[in-house]
């Protein structure tokens, strides 16, 4: 299998065993994951792909760290995170993973530049360098001239790019985006997609996107197509070539 | 390296006085109840303070006005206290305050749930949100509190002026209505963090994706 050829060349930042994840509704248990295996490499950018309510954001919960599997182990860098406690899990979701989400989710009441500096002052940096390391960041993104504005006087792109530039804070190793395109508009979106492109190759971070944007292929190196909480196929770049061409 | 994230004290006061701010209006509405029963706290007791200064001149017409206003006094007496039913009512009021405060936190927080799961996601512990909710909820009881208390005070010497007239100005206990007005603003400071306690605990256990879920 060519995802096991991968990672046995590189080492597998994310590994997931047999993970299951069910919900209890009522009397009703919905199985939305119904066992994931997969390792991702470092330093690529992977796509998670599937229809809607195919199980995409459950698996990023799950590999971030966010939400337990109800089985199944998710390992980080070979650890394995259900062994983690509060203070380790803060940590990582602090220092080695940066998320991004379909709805930017950034803190309304802060302004551009504290919601990039608010991660680095979790992470101990003193507020001088947060800042001129957050202003930094926001130049890299675009958007230094607004960097004292609100979310609510942002464009859903800006707001997109202040989370982008808000997930870099720490310089994690993996970042994690759930429908990064999903609210913005074709051009904003192909913004988006080309700024994580540019991250993913400026700084060595593995870039891992759940979405069902099909511009978001372009830029892939492997993409997981899931199905009703199993994984469909695994692609790498040179077969994605002909499948897109079919897609398209 | 130590795997440790933080929050310094400063920074924690910085976001709770901002989110204050910038939530002006959802914080009135918080501290009105608050303000109105320590007002009326400061009020019953710089009222009694003000006609127990009266009645230690012992002078015939404080006694008499004293008497005309309603207070049960004897000849011979040095001290005024709470009347029972004053006491009831007082406990009442703020008993009704932190009921309030309850509910309108729990309002608050809840329309929070998402910005907390952020937090929790760029790695906040449980401990700096509940640090963030009880100082928020510190510096809206301080405020509350004394302005409900200043008020309570400025109400009880206007309506002992009215009742005893002129006497009052002789004996304008100052010292004794500081005092009560500090008591009282202490009081409400405690009564707001007693009222944010259970929702920030409710706020601060939960898993990011959880509160994330919440549609604003
Ligand atoms: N916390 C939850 N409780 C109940 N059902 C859930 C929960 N989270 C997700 N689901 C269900 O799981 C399925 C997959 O959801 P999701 O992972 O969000 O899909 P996707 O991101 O691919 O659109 C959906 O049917 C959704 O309703
Ligand atoms: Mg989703």
């Amino acid at each position: 299998m060519p995802s096991d050829r991968s990672a046995n060349v590189q080492h597998a930042i994310i590994r997931t065993t047999n993970v299951v994840k069910t919900f209890q509704l009522g009397s009703h248990t919905l199985e939305v994951l119904k066992g994931i295996s997969l390792n991702i490499a470092a330093d690529r950018h992977v796509s998670i792909m599937g229809p809607s309510g195919s199980g995409k954001s459950t698996l990023f919960n799950m590999i971030g760290g966010l939400d337990k599997p109800t089985s199944g182990k998710v390992f980080i860098n070979e650890v394995d995170i259900a062994q983690l406690d509060a203070y380790e899990l803060a940590w990582l979701r602090c220092r080695k993973i940066g998320y991004i989400f379909q709805t930017f989710n950034l803190i309304p009441v802060m302004t551009a530049l504290e919601n990039v500096t608010l991660p680095m002052i979790f992470a101990g940096t003193g507020n001088d360098e947060a800042v001129e390391r957050g202003m930094i960041l926001l130049k890299t993104v675009g958007l230094a001239d607004r960097f004292n504005h609100k979310p609510s006087e942002l464009s859903g792109g800006q707001q997109q790019r202040v989370a982008v530039a808000r997930a870099l804070a720490n310089g994690p190793s993996i970042i994690l985006a759930d429908e990064p395109t999903g609210n913005l508009d074709l051009t904003t979106g192909e913004e988006i997609i080309n700024l994580l492109k540019r991250m993913s190759e400026e700084r060595k971070v593995t870039i891992i996107s759940a979405t069902h944007d099909f511009k978001m292929l372009n830029v892939s190196d492997e993409v997981i197509w899931i199905r009703d909480g199993l994984i469909d196929k695994i692609e790498q770049r040179d077969e994605l070539r002909i499948s897109v061409g079919t897609i398209e | 390296m130590e795997r440790l994230v933080a929050l310094p004290f400063g920074k924690s006061v910085e976001i709770a006085y901002q989110s204050i701010r910038v939530r002006f209006f959802r914080s009135l509405i918080t501290t009105l109840s608050l303000v109105l029963a320590v007002a009326f706290l400061c009020y019953v007791q710089a009222g009694n303070r003000i006609a127990e200064t009266i009645l230690q001149t012992g002078s015939e017409a404080g006694f008499r006005a004293l008497l005309q206003a309603g207070y049960d006094v004897q000849p011979g007496d040095a001290a005024i206290g709470e009347s029972a039913k004053q006491r009831w009512l007082v406990i009442l009021s703020l008993m009704v305050c932190v009921v309030g405060i309850v509910n309108a936190q729990l309002m608050a927080v809840t329309e929070r749930f998402r910005e907390i799961g952020i937090m929790k996601c760029l790695g906040a512990l449980d401990s700096f949100i509940l640090r963030l909710f009880l100082l928020e909820a510190l510096m809206q009881g301080f405020i509350g509190a004394a302005a409900g208390a200043l008020l309570g005070a400025v109400f009880a010497v206007a309506s002992s002026a009215v009742q005893f007239g002129a006497l009052v100005f002789t004996a304008l206990p100052l010292g004794g209505i500081t005092m009560t007005i500090l008591t009282a603003t202490a009081t409400g400071c405690l009564l707001s963090l007693l009222g944010v306690v259970f929702p920030a605990v409710k706020a601060a256990r939960m898993a990011p994706v959880e509160a994330m879920r919440v549609e604003e």
